[in-house]
């Protein structure tokens, strides 16, 4: 028989630290940030990512590409579905959080996660069928077989809205990872507890190491070292300023880094259909054209 | 008939047994006038007060024309013009009817085919071999191609609502003057946007005669602006406020420049940049047409072309083999007067260029390579580079990491494909990538794993408007040819 | 007979870059003292050809005086050989004495070859006999399609054997073979059986001699000098009636062998048509007129 709750009881707190390359290290640098709930109770000392956090992250996104690239379009289609399994599952644990820490309503918090588990499962389907709609047979005036396929472009950074801690953060790498992309997502708002929580969704979904990779810090700190990032092939934004616009443009063109600052939808309203689209796919893919004769 | 005798001699002569005569290409009929300014809102401005410079013919190094050089005044006339033809004309007007004005272009080039073609080689030093049969017919093809799908762009992205863009400033190259100006115009006028564009500093000439053709063909004036000039003038275009979208063609550095320079500005952009080709060569490869493959890789347009197969990959076990066919190849080929119809290799296009592709030649000596040029006569005048072929040489060289973008091939080794697949990687550029082999699955493998917007499989340097174009890495973004083609000049929804 | 005989690996060869780069000796411009030089070559190196069941000694007499005298200006070259059925050898003979134009004859029961490879040899012994001192033999095609290779050296290598001094033509009928990788091994065999030379086609089968097929045989031809030192000679046959395809062809053996082979004993061409074109466009060299066709005798 269950017995009643012991209200001297003295709660766990919970740890929050980076996810990177599947694990759940804390920041090199040691520094945090202390996150609180709207009404300003204590949640954590949240890990404020570095750049040296950043450079870890883009060691194991780079290590974790060519496997996920190379997995079937079916394969990622399948993981993007069984995160969406997952956190159907433990939604109540997300809608809690919502309310909690950033004060959303008990309808609001619902709809964001029917939002984050929908996206998923939709971005999820797109994974074997973005192919087929963005390639193309070219009929060239040659005797040669002519195609052109979208491929990942490679190891990307995401700058996360800055609202919807949970859907914001899924609307930000679904459309890079479903074509075979890796991203470092950097979070930075007032939640961030709350995409730590979703690396734990990610962690169970059979999703391989490296391939979603989240920081919670400052986007201010972090931003001059993606754009000179080397090895970093492309940056989504999202909710970006005028000032990230144009910073981020100037380093990203030291190695013709593409770009893309994504529109924040109307009123912010990350749940709205404008805010998912498969030519959202699209920034980061790459455009590959084969020819082949045709003759005996 | 011949005795049946075996030589000691194992080597064939290509010498002077039956020589091919000079077969000049006639030039009476090309009539350039003395010097050219811009075209702006549907007039042909003089050379002003500007500055000017002149354009030379590279294969002699005398003065063809003065070319004005567009300032920042001069290009801001082109864009207001631009706007102007944008709001008042070019945007409202039904699709079918844009796309009765591109076919004219198309047809026009058609009908002065040959007019293009030998102006197109005096003024950059191209064979007109090559400007005849490849440069002018796939402009034209280019321009028809894009014509039909002015008033079908509706079809182009299922479930998404498409827009023009507004006022295009396009920048372009000196290797294929006119061709890069049809890849440029064609597409952004039949999604709509006006332009303005700036030939190359080198060859401004056919772009002059496709602004006669644009004004015969009836374009609104300002749908299409043509301003002369340099660096200056492309950065006035690209800089300037009112211009919505920004395509570039030209090398990496000035591309990295574009890029620093649009950013924050909300602009669109597209690069299409350098390029340091893998043309890789297995065993198993059909291997006199994969010579022939590495021949058009490399010395196509002297070079000067951005997917040029410049790195030859060859499978060790057939590496010695594949370079005597390569070298017996290369005794071949006619290096000289572009005008004269025998001509495979032409004139370098300027002496910046030519001194580049000397300075890193030098710098494969320096650095151990081993050079091979065949015996050819070079003429006294003008620039000409000998077709150069650098063996030994490793992923460390200059010259296996450089663009040189002139008629110099270096060959590395490989002994398995995923040596091969990983040395055609290891370069931040990715345009383009040849594969040669008989094995389909060998092939398909490869191609997935090359970091390259154009893989060629059994083939090389082969161009259509159908089919997209464009690079991976610091080969830029963006495609230009195909259904992908239009991306660039439109907004999706 | 050689029971060892390995079918040689030949390289593949991939036919629309094959076709690609034959297609660029289209391109080559031959002009003036080019294009008469070329022309005159091209006399010399043609086998003056008439295979007809309506064959008769009138017909052959009549094809071996314009074979020496192609015209009546002074100054060109005879045609490198008459090619006949064997029937037509003795006529041939009478015809060309004292003259330096070879006879040609078609044996190996041209142009199927469908006999026994005893009848096939009787027939070469019995046309070297009659005076022939070129023999053009076809190979089985059946046999090759059906993979007996050895079958196709040993019928070769025996064909050679009968021949004597007489030089060896062989016919692959490539119109037959189809694709080019076939054309590659079986010019291969021919002359790894001994063959003096490689010919394309019969002329009765269509498509007849091509510059794509040319090319692979003499780019097989290159590569066995290459590792041999022995030189092989081409005989593209059929089709080839006009002076401007002919002038390609010699470019692309030139820039495909070298000079060693601009020479009728090492290339040939077996056409009739062709000749009275060379004729009227070396006229026009001379005259700077376009020439007609009645001013030429007929062959």
């Amino acid at each position: 028989m269950a017995k009643a709750k012991n209200t001297n009881r003295l709660d766990v707190y919970k740890t929050f630290k980076l996810y990177i390359g599947g694990a759940f290290p804390r920041t090199e640098s040691g520094r945090y940030i202390t996150e609180e709930t709207h009404k300003g109770a204590f949640v954590a000392n949240i890990c404020r990512a570095s750049r040296k956090d950043f450079r870890d992250a883009v060691v194991a996104a780079r290590s974790a590409h060519g496997g996920w690239a190379a997995r079937t379009p079916f394969n990622r289609s399948q993981i993007l579905h069984r995160m969406a399994e997952m956190l159907e599952s433990r939604r109540h644990g997300f809608e809690h959080a919502l309310r909690e820490r950033a004060g959303y309503s008990k309808a609001d918090a619902g709809a964001e996660v029917d939002a984050a588990i929908d996206r998923l499962l939709w971005y999820g389907g797109w994974a074997d069928k973005f192919v087929q709609v963005f390639g193309a047979t070219n009929p060239v005036a040659s005797p040669h077989f002519n195609f052109t396929i979208p491929e990942s472009t490679g190891v990307l950074a995401t700058l996360a809205p800055k609202d919807a801690p949970l859907l914001g953060l899924v609307t930000s790498f679904a459309p890079l990872i479903v074509s075979g992309n890796t991203v470092v997502a950097i979070v930075d708002h007032d939640h961030r507890s709350i995409a730590i929580d979703f690396a734990e969704i990610l962690h169970c979904s059979d999703l391989p190491a490296g391939v979603i990779n989240i920081l919670t810090g400052y986007r201010d700190e972090v931003l001059d070292h993606i754009g000179g990032h080397r090895d970093v092939d492309g940056i989504a934004v999202f909710d970006a300023t005028a000032e990230e616009r144009k910073s981020i443009g100037i380093e990203a063109a030291d190695t013709v880094k593409r770009v893309h600052f994504y529109d924040t939808p109307k009123g912010g309203d990350w749940t709205a259909d404008e805010a998912q689209s498969p030519y959202w796919i699209l920034p980061f893919v790459e455009f590959k054209t084969a020819w082949h004769p045709m003759g005996y | 008939m011949g005795k049946k005798t075996t030589t000691s001699v194992r080597d064939l002569l290509f010498g002077d047994l039956w020589e091919y005569a000079p077969a000049p290409q006639s030039t009476d009929f090309v009539d350039l006038d003395d010097a050219y300014g811009h075209y702006i809102d549907g007039e042909f401005v003089d050379v002003g007060a500007e500055d000017s410079f002149q354009t030379i013919n590279p294969a002699t190094e005398e003065p063809l024309a003065d070319i004005a050089c567009a300032d920042e005044a001069t290009v801001d006339r082109a864009v207001k013009a631009a706007r102007k033809a944008y709001d008042t004309v070019w945007s409202k007007m039904p699709g079918r009817e844009r796309a009765k004005y591109i076919y004219r272009i198309a047809r026009m080039i058609q009908e002065k085919a040959r007019n293009l073609a030998v102006v197109e080689t005096m003024d950059g030093g191209k064979p007109i071999k090559e400007s005849r049969d490849v440069d002018i017919p796939l402009a034209a093809a280019h321009f028809f191609y894009y014509a039909g799908w002015a008033d079908k762009l509706d079809y182009a992205f299922p479930g998404a609502q498409v827009r023009s863009l507004g006022v295009a400033g396009q920048v372009i190259p000196w290797n294929f003057p006119l061709l890069m100006a049809a890849w440029k115009i064609a597409p952004a006028l039949a999604t709509g946007n006006t332009i303005v564009i700036k030939p190359a500093e080198t060859t401004p000439l056919t772009a002059m005669l496709l602004a006669e053709i644009i004004d015969e063909a009836g374009l609104p004036p300002g749908v299409v602006n043509i301003v002369n000039g340099k660096g200056e003038t492309g950065a006035a275009i690209v800089n300037h406020d009112d211009v919505d979208k920004v395509a570039f063609t030209g090398s990496t550095e000035v591309g990295k420049i574009i890029q620093r320079a649009v950013a924050g500005t909300g602009k669109k952009l597209t690069l299409e940049l350098g390029g340091k080709g893998a043309n890789i060569i297995f065993d198993d490869a059909p291997i006199d047409q994969a010579v022939e493959g590495i021949v058009n890789g490399i010395f196509f347009n002297q070079g000067h072309v951005c997917c040029a197969g410049s790195r030859l990959l060859v499978q060790e076990n057939i590496h010695e083999e594949v370079i005597q066919k390569l070298k017996r190849r290369m005794s071949t080929l006619v290096v000289g007067d572009p005008l004269d119809k025998n001509t495979d290799i032409g004139a370098i296009n300027s002496r910046e260029q030519y001194e580049r592709i000397a300075e890193l030649v030098a710098s494969g000596e320096d650095e151990g390579a081993e050079k091979f040029q065949p015996t050819c006569s070079l003429p006294d005048s003008g620039y000409f580079f000998a077709p150069t072929v650098f063996t030994d040489v490793t992923p460390s060289h200059r010259i296996a990491q450089e663009e040189i973008f002139g008629p110099v091939l270096s060959v590395l080794t490989f002994r398995t494909p995923e040596e091969a697949i990983k040395k055609a990687n290891n370069t931040p550029y990715g345009l383009a990538c040849g594969i040669w082999t008989d094995k389909g699955s060998k092939l398909f493998r490869i191609a997935g794993a090359l970091k390259a917007g154009v893989i060629w499989g059994n083939t090389y340097n082969k161009f259509d408007p159908s089919s997209p174009f464009g690079g991976y890495k610091e080969s830029g973004f963006g495609r230009e040819g195909g259904v992908h083609g239009l991306l660039p000049y439109l907004e999706v929804r | 007979m050689a029971n060892s005989y390995d079918v040689p690996r030949v390289p593949s060869v991939d036919k629309i870059a094959a076709d690609e780069r034959a297609a660029k000796f289209k391109t080559r411009s031959i002009k003036k003292e080019a294009k008469l030089k070329g022309l005159k070559l091209v006399i010399s190196m043609i086998d003056l050809t008439t295979l007809e069941g309506q064959d008769t000694p009138g017909k052959v007499r009549m094809l071996c005086r314009k074979a020496r005298r192609p015209m009546l200006q002074e100054g060109l070259p005879t045609v490198g050989a008459v090619c006949v059925y064997p029937p037509m050898v003795p006529v041939a003979v009478e015809e060309l004495k004292g003259t330096d134009i070879n006879i040609a004859a078609v044996a190996t029961y041209f142009p199927s070859g469908q006999a026994g490879l005893g009848e096939r040899i009787d027939e070469v012994k019995r046309t070297v006999e009659a005076g022939a001192n070129e023999i053009d033999m076809v190979i089985s095609r059946g046999a090759f399609l059906a993979g007996e290779y050895t079958r196709i050296y040993d019928e070769v290598a025996a064909t050679k054997e009968a021949c004597g001094d007489a030089h060896l033509k062989v016919i692959l009928e490539t119109g037959e073979l189809q694709t080019y990788d076939n054309v590659r091994l079986a010019s291969q065999i021919a002359i790894d059986a001994g063959a003096d030379f490689i010919k394309t086609s019969t002329g009765k089968v269509s498509p007849k001699a091509t510059m794509p097929v040319t090319l692979v045989m003499l780019e097989t031809i290159r590569d066995h000098f290459l590792k041999t030192g022995q030189m092989v000679g081409m005989k593209p046959a059929g089709g080839i009636s006009s002076a401007k395809l002919a002038l390609r062809y010699l470019a692309m053996v030139k820039e495909t062998l070298g000079d060693a082979w601009l020479d009728p004993d090492w290339f040939r061409f077996g056409a009739s048509s062709l000749l009275n074109d060379v004729l009227m466009q070396i006229e026009k060299q001379r005259t700077g007129r376009y020439h007609s066709e009645r001013y030429l005798s007929i062959s």
